[in-house]
């Protein structure tokens, strides 16, 4: 029963931290048609620069600043929107496809590099000497998840209410615009370059932070955690959920989240032991299946998207 | 007697060229304020081309376009909008996943809730201008007779609805100059009838406008002063009446439509 519930809170904490990566993502696409084929770029840029923030000094690399831990999450959420910064300058102006190629580099890019500065980054061993905040106080782990997947839930809500004002405002309603048609727009007086950076720094704000709690939740972070797999997982969240619809978003997380650890629990129980080394390329198929099956059958998602209505009845009254 | 007021929107000498190809050779005219000024000529005449560079969508080869005196040349179309000149589309552009109530409401400038923290720091005012701003948009929505649509989804309106779907955008924005590109173009008449009677209201409420069109008819009854455009060259400038019987008109536009 402990093994359950230590086992649930465990699967809710990375579930809850996907869908806040999810929801920046959602930002970017469902709202304003970004293509961000990079996703794991911005979430490691949030997850290393936290743990390199927030760590202990170490011999073999730079950082280890011991921050005050939220100023090293903020701060990996930062860095992850200086990245968007730099990326967006350089790619934004580029039309759907060619930027998702654009923004998939960066990510192989920032992978290598991550692998490679051995100075910075630890390399190919990653980053450890991270303590997580407060945990010398709390002697029990499981309580100690538990009071972690409390703050990833309270972080969770506030980004999900934070974007669902946005999007019901006039902004949102400017980035729907820029997604829908761009030269429309710019003949109403908008400025579409202005308003697709400043979008995709924000989504990316929110996907680094994302991979800050990631980060810290295993007080480590490899170049393992920046593999493109991740991002084909989080599109497949957006996707399954509902691009443009941030409930959607969430729920979406939580079964593609469910139906990638069921698969990969079931793979290793049931697949034949020969086919076991495989089981991990299976999934990326099932993964894969997914994101197309849902394109071809029900592009919208689970939880399409809705229009914003004039409510003028309500006026009435 | 010679209108000797100041023009609203000028260009000289405009010209565009795309590699060897000339679009546009050396336009020149004078758009006066309160007049509905009609652009004719035949397909490839260069009149899109021409509202393109005015609006700063295509960036001249040479010469400038004035308004009210200020020199515009190569600004950009949101600029140009925010400026008071405003423009629709030959081939409607609704934002289509968007209400045809959201559609309007996008236009008016300067809104507060524009901003990423516009909807946190000034919620109130923000509401406040929302409110003003949704009863202007169903104004001019009930304006051009697509009240009962506001809560449709732009994309499943019909063209010639969208077409009024685009002056209600404009309007929202109340421009001064609105340059429309063939607004009767495969609308059916019953909607063209509502337009032109819209564009004369408006018109008299002092409102400009430039407009490119291939009815002929439309242009007749409704446009004075008229300008042809053939080859991208003006070749007939002058009333109505006068472009009826002019021999120059005839033989570039309404001749080869005749023969054709």
């Amino acid at each position: 029963m402990m093994g359950l519930i230590s086992y649930l809170v465990f699967f809710t904490t990375i579930a809850s931290i996907l869908a806040i990566a999810v929801l920046g993502l959602n930002l970017q696409w469902g709202n304003t048609g970004l293509f961000n084929g990079g996703v794991v770029a911005f979430f490691g840029a949030g997850a290393y620069g936290t743990l390199l923030l927030g760590g202990a000094p170490q011999a073999d690399h730079i950082g280890g600043f011991n921050l005050f831990y939220p100023l090293a999450l903020i701060g990996g959420a930062v860095a992850a929107g200086l990245l968007a910064w730099v990326v967006g300058r350089l790619t934004l102006h580029l039309r759907h496809d060619y930027l998702a190629i654009a923004t998939f580099g960066v990510a192989v890019t920032f992978e290598n590099i991550m692998r490679n500065a051995q100075g910075f980054s630890g390399g190919a061993k990653g980053l450890r000497g991270f303590t997580r905040p407060l945990e010398a106080w709390v002697n029990d782990g499981l309580t100690y998840n538990v009071l972690f997947l409390l703050v990833v839930s309270v972080l969770l809500i506030c980004t999900y209410v934070f974007l669902e004002r946005l999007i019901r405002s006039p902004y949102g309603r400017l980035l729907r615009a820029i997604r829908e048609d761009e030269i429309a727009a710019r003949s109403l007086g908008k400025n579409p370059g202005k308003i697709r950076l400043a979008a995709f720094i924000t989504g990316s704000c929110i996907i680094g932070l994302a991979g800050g709690l990631y980060a810290t939740f295993y007080a480590f972070v490899s170049p393992q955690d920046v593999l493109p797999t991740l991002t084909f997982q989080l599109w497949a969240m957006l996707i399954v959920g509902g691009a443009g619809n941030n409930r959607g978003a969430i729920i979406g997380t939580f079964l593609i989240w469910a139906a990638w650890t069921a698969s990969g629990w079931s793979l290793s129980r049931f697949a034949p032991v020969e086919l076991q080394i495989y089981t991990g390329t299976m999934q990326f198929i099932l993964i894969g299946l997914v994101i197309v099956g849902m394109l071809l059958w029900r592009p919208q998602g689970l939880f399409p998207e809705r229009l914003v209505v004039s409510q003028s009845g309500r006026k009435k009254n | 007697m010679p209108d000797t007021r100041p023009p609203i929107l000028e260009t000289r000498n405009l010209t565009k060229d795309f590699g060897v190809f000339r679009a546009v050779d050396s336009v020149s005219m004078a758009i006066m304020p309160g007049s509905i000024t009609g652009l004719i000529g035949p397909n490839g005449a260069g009149k899109s081309t021409f509202f393109n560079v005015l609006t700063g969508v295509l960036a001249p080869t040479a010469g400038r376009v004035f308004l009210n005196g200020q020199d515009i040349t190569g600004l950009s179309p949101d600029v140009l909008f925010q400026k008071k000149l405003a423009r629709t589309f030959q081939i409607p552009r609704p934002f289509k996943r968007m209400s045809v109530l959201e559609n309007v409401m996008l236009s008016p400038l300067a809104q507060i809730g524009e901003g990423i923290f516009g909807p946190f720091l000034s919620a109130a005012k923000m509401r406040e201008q929302e409110e003003k701003i949704r009863v202007r948009a169903l104004e001019l929505l009930e304006f051009v007779t697509l009240e009962k649509l506001a809560d449709q989804a732009a994309g499943r309106i019909s063209g010639g609805q969208s077409k009024l779907l685009e002056l209600a955008r404009v309007l929202m924005g109340d421009p001064a100059v609105i340059l429309l590109d063939e607004p009767a173009a495969g609308v059916n008449p019953s909607l063209t009838r509502i337009l032109i009677e819209r564009i004369e209201e408006l018109n008299r409420q002092g409102k400009t406008f430039l407009i490119i069109e291939h009815d002929m008819d439309f242009i007749m009854r409704h446009c004075d002063p008229i300008i042809a455009l053939a080859e991208g060259a003006i070749v007939f400038q002058g009333t109505a009446e006068q472009a009826q019987n002019s021999p120059t008109l005839l033989d570039a536009y309404l001749g080869a439509q005749v023969d054709g």
